[in-house]
């Protein structure tokens, strides 16, 4: 007799799953094609006016910069809001060009290989000419900091030992080994010019797999120390390239171009001392102590906004 | 900018039909995952559920069990997992299979504990042992429900093999990870098209399992 009950009562269930089921997709195949102006359907809110949107990227070192512009301007007096470990470039440019994100830290040459998959990267200067060149034209970039931080592809030391490669070693050289080898990197490493799209058709190489992790963040760390994948996109003012004795190839084709830590900004985001406050952090930071920043976050795992605070008070920016 | 058209381009596109990153196989990655998940939260739950059921006991320690481990966010917990024991299948079978197993187990005591008394009754006043009981009288008056079980199980571990591609497993989910990471519709929408299309698939070879095993004389009641 029970068994009776429950058959019907979980039939009508289904039946009233299937309709709402049914009116969902409905619903989502009409909001979808009712010609919004808008073809993002992941685009947000507008940022609110007089407020500085801080956003980041979902890298450690994305988000300790933005920490730092955003406790630099904050020190001026503006307000600011974050909003952090938003995504990749792919995302975040779309939320800088419709205005919910009003300042980003960004890397100028890696801007510029997603702007513009052919331009040659000869020297910086050049590089944040022809970004601006290419950027929407309600965007700007600011001053670029002599620190940079790249993409590498870099191997595990027993890999590297295996196929007889240094850090003398270069790119072109991992071309008999790469069919072996399975590739980690971020998710759009994969069809990005600065990843294997570049790597194939600048070096020549084919690996034998790629798996995706993430964006020279913990996964692809313990990923490439623990063998599972034999190379990987490791950002190069990552502190575990020195703790793990990772092997970083050389680039002599500058596939990875310029990687200045530069600003990217709104252009009616920030009055006069708030882009003076961004240039004069530019100015401070250089390679070494953002190594020095990285490692403090991901190594002695300080929390990223008392680290930006501290050096902007030891760099006397605040 | 309509779905179908996501959903056209997606499968349209002749570079997602083969390697390693093409729907073959990214298909049969999901359905492995979901069979090994389904099989070992089987092997627990099953037992358990008809042990306790059969006997009557324990039935409160499973409703605590059983509703803790629903509780635990599976996305917290795969994480967790992978930072604690690394790469590979089984830090993301930890999730897969703490979620599978409630509803198993739940479902299955439930359905042999309330299976009518009066044919166990019967059963045993006729000498029957109690092994016989379980397995030829209360086992298939209570299939429909322990198949119900089953297969709610089936889907979730369906969907939620989905997440596993944030920490690198394959599996359609690496679709909807990377179309999301690479700002490709297509891909998004194509993934969540195939994940629906699978769990569809499960609903419908459970409902066929339920009309082949389940008793006549059970399933006209």
């Amino acid at each position: 007799m029970t068994s009776t009950a429950k058959s019907s009562r979980s039939r009508t269930r289904h039946h009233g799953a299937a309709a709402v089921a049914l009116a969902a997709a409905a619903a989502l195949l009409t909001g979808c094609s009712s010609g919004d102006t808008s073809d993002n359907p992941l685009d947000g809110d507008k940022a609110e006016a007089g407020t500085v949107v801080v956003g980041s990227n979902n890298f450690a070192e994305s988000t300790l910069l933005a920490d730092i512009y955003g406790e630099a301007l904050r020190a001026k007096g503006l307000k600011v809001t974050y909003k952090h470990n938003i995504g990749s470039r792919e995302t975040t440019y779309g939320l800088m060009r419709n205005g919910s994100v009003t300042v980003l830290p960004e890397y100028n040459g890696s801007l510029l290989a997603y702007l513009d998959e052919k331009a040659a990267q000869t020297s910086a200067e050049e590089v944040n000419t022809a970004v601006k060149a290419k950027l929407d034209k309600q965007l700007t970039l600011l001053e670029s900091s002599p620190a940079e931080d790249k993409d590498s592809v870099a191997l595990n030391a027993a890999t590297a030992k295996k196929h007889n490669l240094t850090a003398e070693s270069t790119l072109a050289d991992l071309k008999e080994a790469a069919p072996r080898l399975v590739i980690g990197g971020s998710p759009e490493f994969q069809t990005r010019q600065q990843g294997l799209k570049g790597l194939e058709s600048v070096y020549g190489l084919t690996f034998k797999n790629f798996k995706a992790l993430d964006a020279g963040g913990p996964l692809t760390q313990a990923a490439l120390a623990q063998n599972e994948v034999q190379a990987a996109d490791v950002f190069t003012t990552d502190p575990t390239i020195v703790k793990e004795k990772f092997v970083v190839l050389k680039d002599p084709e500058n596939l990875f171009g310029y990687a200045n830590v530069t600003p990217l900004v709104r252009k009616d985001a920030l009055p006069k001392e708030g882009v003076e406050a961004l240039n004069a952090v530019s100015a401070k930071l250089d390679t070494e102590t953002l190594l020095d920043l990285d490692a403090q976050v991901q190594l002695e795992k300080k929390d990223p906004l008392d680290v930006a605070k501290a050096w902007l008070k030891s760099a006397g920016l605040v | 900018m309509n779905v179908l058209t996501f959903v056209q381009a997606f499968f349209g596109d002749s570079a997602h039909w083969h390697g390693y990153d093409g729907i073959p196989s990214r298909f049969l990655e999901h359905v492995q995952y979901t069979l090994l998940a389904l099989a070992v939260a089987a092997a627990i739950g099953l037992p358990v559920g008809l042990l306790t059921g059969h006997t009557g006991r324990g039935g409160n320690a499973i409703a605590v069990v059983a509703n803790a481990a629903r509780a635990l966010p599976s996305f917290g917990l795969l994480v967790l997992s992978v930072l604690l024991i690394g790469f590979g299948l089984l830090p993301v079978m930890i999730p897969l299979v703490v979620l599978a197993v409630p509803p198993i187990l739940v479902t299955t005591y439930e359905a042999v504990r309330t299976v009518d008394p009066a044919p166990v009754d019967a059963a045993r006043g006729m000498g029957m042992p109690e092994s016989g009981i379980l397995f030829r009288v209360e086992v298939p008056v209570a299939l429909p429900l322990i198949l119900s079980g089953l297969r709610s199980a089936a889907v979730q571990i369906v969907s939620t093999a989905t997440i596993a591609a944030y920490v690198s497993l394959g599996g359609l989910g690496r679709y909807v990870i990377d179309g999301l990471y690479q700002r490709d519709y297509e891909k998004v929408v194509g993934g969540a098209t195939l994940v629906a299309v699978l769990a569809l698939v499960t609903l419908a070879l459970f409902w066929a399992v339920g009309r082949f095993a389940v008793s006549p004389g059970v399933r006209r009641r």
